[in-house]
């Protein structure tokens, strides 16, 4: 939790005086679940990063080509619209959910990371 | 040189307006206020001013205006009565709580219901909490003044906050009374340019109003309001004195008349305080020791002021033109919870008049520091002047 301000410090009126200050918040503390990223399955699709609702997914252009490198939890509500939009979520030969190691994203509860 | 002019309270307050030429006007029409704004589109389809006239559906709409052009550094004004103010009831609390001093006059009427177009202050005190600095005046002349001196104080960088000018519905906003106007230079030199602070047009410095201010800082900005009114006392006599200079004519907080050697006191707001003076002067005359107090500010209310002049009087009155159901009538709360703390506390009486614009007379007065007289003033005891028991 940030210092909060006083109610001298405050500009009036709840006048926002600093432009796009918006990106200092962080909005990703009440997410119930975690989407876990396992490269090694990943394709580089970039199905996620175009679903995603809250700009979460971080990219970089290596040789001109994005790649999505992971989370930025700062963001992330939890959503799931990642997990469900990869891919590599759906076993290609049986259409059935694909088994969790051969995933790129996986859901978890948040609880499990309670100690970061 | 100031000027004899004989005009109604809402041609007066609309003259003032003419020479201060705001940049938006926005209103809506309304009894018994539509004068004011009627005398004003006329300056303006006349070319005498140069404002932004617009012409809404709705008080709600009145206010939302004056709120829009006042966060982008316009100075705005309006004006409205009774369940036009009631309309505008959502917009009002957001002017105050956004810190914009806009400017807006309102001729009292009773609401409803039955319906009533005439005098009485229950629209006001609706309003009381708002946030808005409330000025009462007795007569054209003070709703005059009031209006050349309102910018000067809500546009104060201590202060930032809206002006309401109350002058009575009819009796002042339909009433002709000779009054003394300024010199056109004159005003505008005493209210000068706006003050700007986070204006909206400042490109260079883009702001957000309004925005979401939930538990983590809502009651900080609030305390900031709380703030801004403290230091209304101030500025207004900063203001008052300065306008006195170029008027002659000197306000406070409150006016007193005859009260150096009162043993009585009444307190009343806005225009029977004319008739009152005229019953204390016929008392006097009989060699009774009375006096009048009325508030020029009632919020924020000068209890400071009300403790020094009440302290150790033997009975003072309060007069209110709107009832508080089921509570004490809001002049009159005010008034005994300033005199909790006094060493000599008076014998305190409150009486309810003129609801709905009934008449309120010398007679009805002389009744109430009659009973004064008596020693039969009750704390508790609400009472009514001019009712059909
Ligand atoms: S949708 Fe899945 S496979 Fe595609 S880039 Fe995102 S994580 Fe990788
Ligand atoms: S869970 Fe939702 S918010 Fe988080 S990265 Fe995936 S799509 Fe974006």
């Amino acid at each position: 939790m940030p210092e909060l301000k006083g109610w001298k410090e405050l500009p009036i009126g709840g006048i926002i005086v600093e432009p796009g200050n918006a990106k200092q918040y962080k909005t990703g503390t009440w997410r119930v679940l975690r989407p876990v990223y396992q490269p090694e399955n990943c394709i580089h699709c970039m199905q996620c990063w175009l679903y995603c609702p809250d700009q979460a997914i971080v990219v970089e252009i290596v040789d001109g080509k994005p790649k999505m490198k992971g989370y930025n939890y700062y963001y992330c509500k939890g959503c799931g619209l990642c997990a469900n939009v990869c891919p590599r979520s759906i076993d290609p030969k049986t259409k059935q959910p694909a088994p969790e190691e051969k995933r790129a994203i996986i859901m978890r509860p948040e609880t499990d990371f309670a100690e970061e | 040189m100031p000027t004899k002019q004989a005009l109604t309270g809402a041609e007066a307050i609309a003259y003032a307006m003419k020479q201060i030429n705001p940049d938006v006007v926005a209103a809506y029409p309304i009894t018994p206020q539509t004068p004011v704004v009627e005398y004003f589109a006329k300056y303006v389809a006349d070319g005498v001013v140069d404002t932004e006239m617009i012409p809404v559906e709705s008080e709600h709409s009145a206010m939302s205006a004056c709120v829009g052009a006042a966060a982008a550094g316009a100075r705005a004004f309006t004006a409205t009565a009774a369940v036009g103010l009631a309309l505008m009831h959502e917009i009002v609390y957001i002017a105050a709580s956004l810190r914009l001093p806009i400017v807006m006059a309102v001729a009292n009427r009773a609401l409803s219901g039955p319906i009533n177009i005439h005098c009485d202050h229950s629209d006001a005190m609706a309003e009381r909490d708002s946030g808005w600095i409330q000025l009462w005046a007795e007569n054209v002349q003070e709703a005059y003044d009031f209006t050349v001196m309102a910018y000067r104080i809500g546009e104060h960088p201590d202060v930032r906050l809206p002006v309401m000018i109350n002058f009575d519905g009819f009796i002042i906003s339909h009433g002709v009374e000779v009054l003394e106007t300024l010199d056109d230079d004159v005003v505008k030199n005493f209210v000068g340019k706006p003050i700007k602070m986070y204006s909206l047009l400042d490109t260079d410095h883009p702001v957000t109003y309004g925005p979401l201010d939930l538990y983590d800082y809502y009651f900080e900005h609030k305390r900031q309001q709380i703030e801004a009114m403290k230091h209304v006392p101030r500025v207004f006599k900063q203001v008052a004195e300065e306008f006195a200079k170029i008027s002659g004519r000197k306000y406070d907080l409150v006016e007193e008349y005859m009260t150096d050697d009162a043993e009585y006191i009444m307190i009343a707001l806005g225009s029977t305080a004319g008739t009152i003076k005229h019953t204390i002067k016929e008392l006097r005359a009989e060699g009774k020791k009375v006096g009048l107090v009325k508030p020029w500010v009632f919020r924020p209310f000068p209890k400071f002021e009300l403790q020094r002049i009440l302290n150790g009087r033997k009975g003072v009155i309060v007069l209110d033109r709107s009832a508080s159901f089921g509570a004490e009538a809001p002049l009159y709360e005010a008034v005994k919870s300033a005199l909790y703390e006094v060493a000599v506390r008076p014998q305190l009486g409150s009486y309810v008049y003129g609801l709905g614009g009934r008449d309120i007379t010398p007679a009805h007065i002389r009744q109430a520091f009659e009973d004064a007289f008596k020693g039969y003033l009750i704390a508790d005891e609400e009472r009514y002047l001019g009712l059909r028991e």
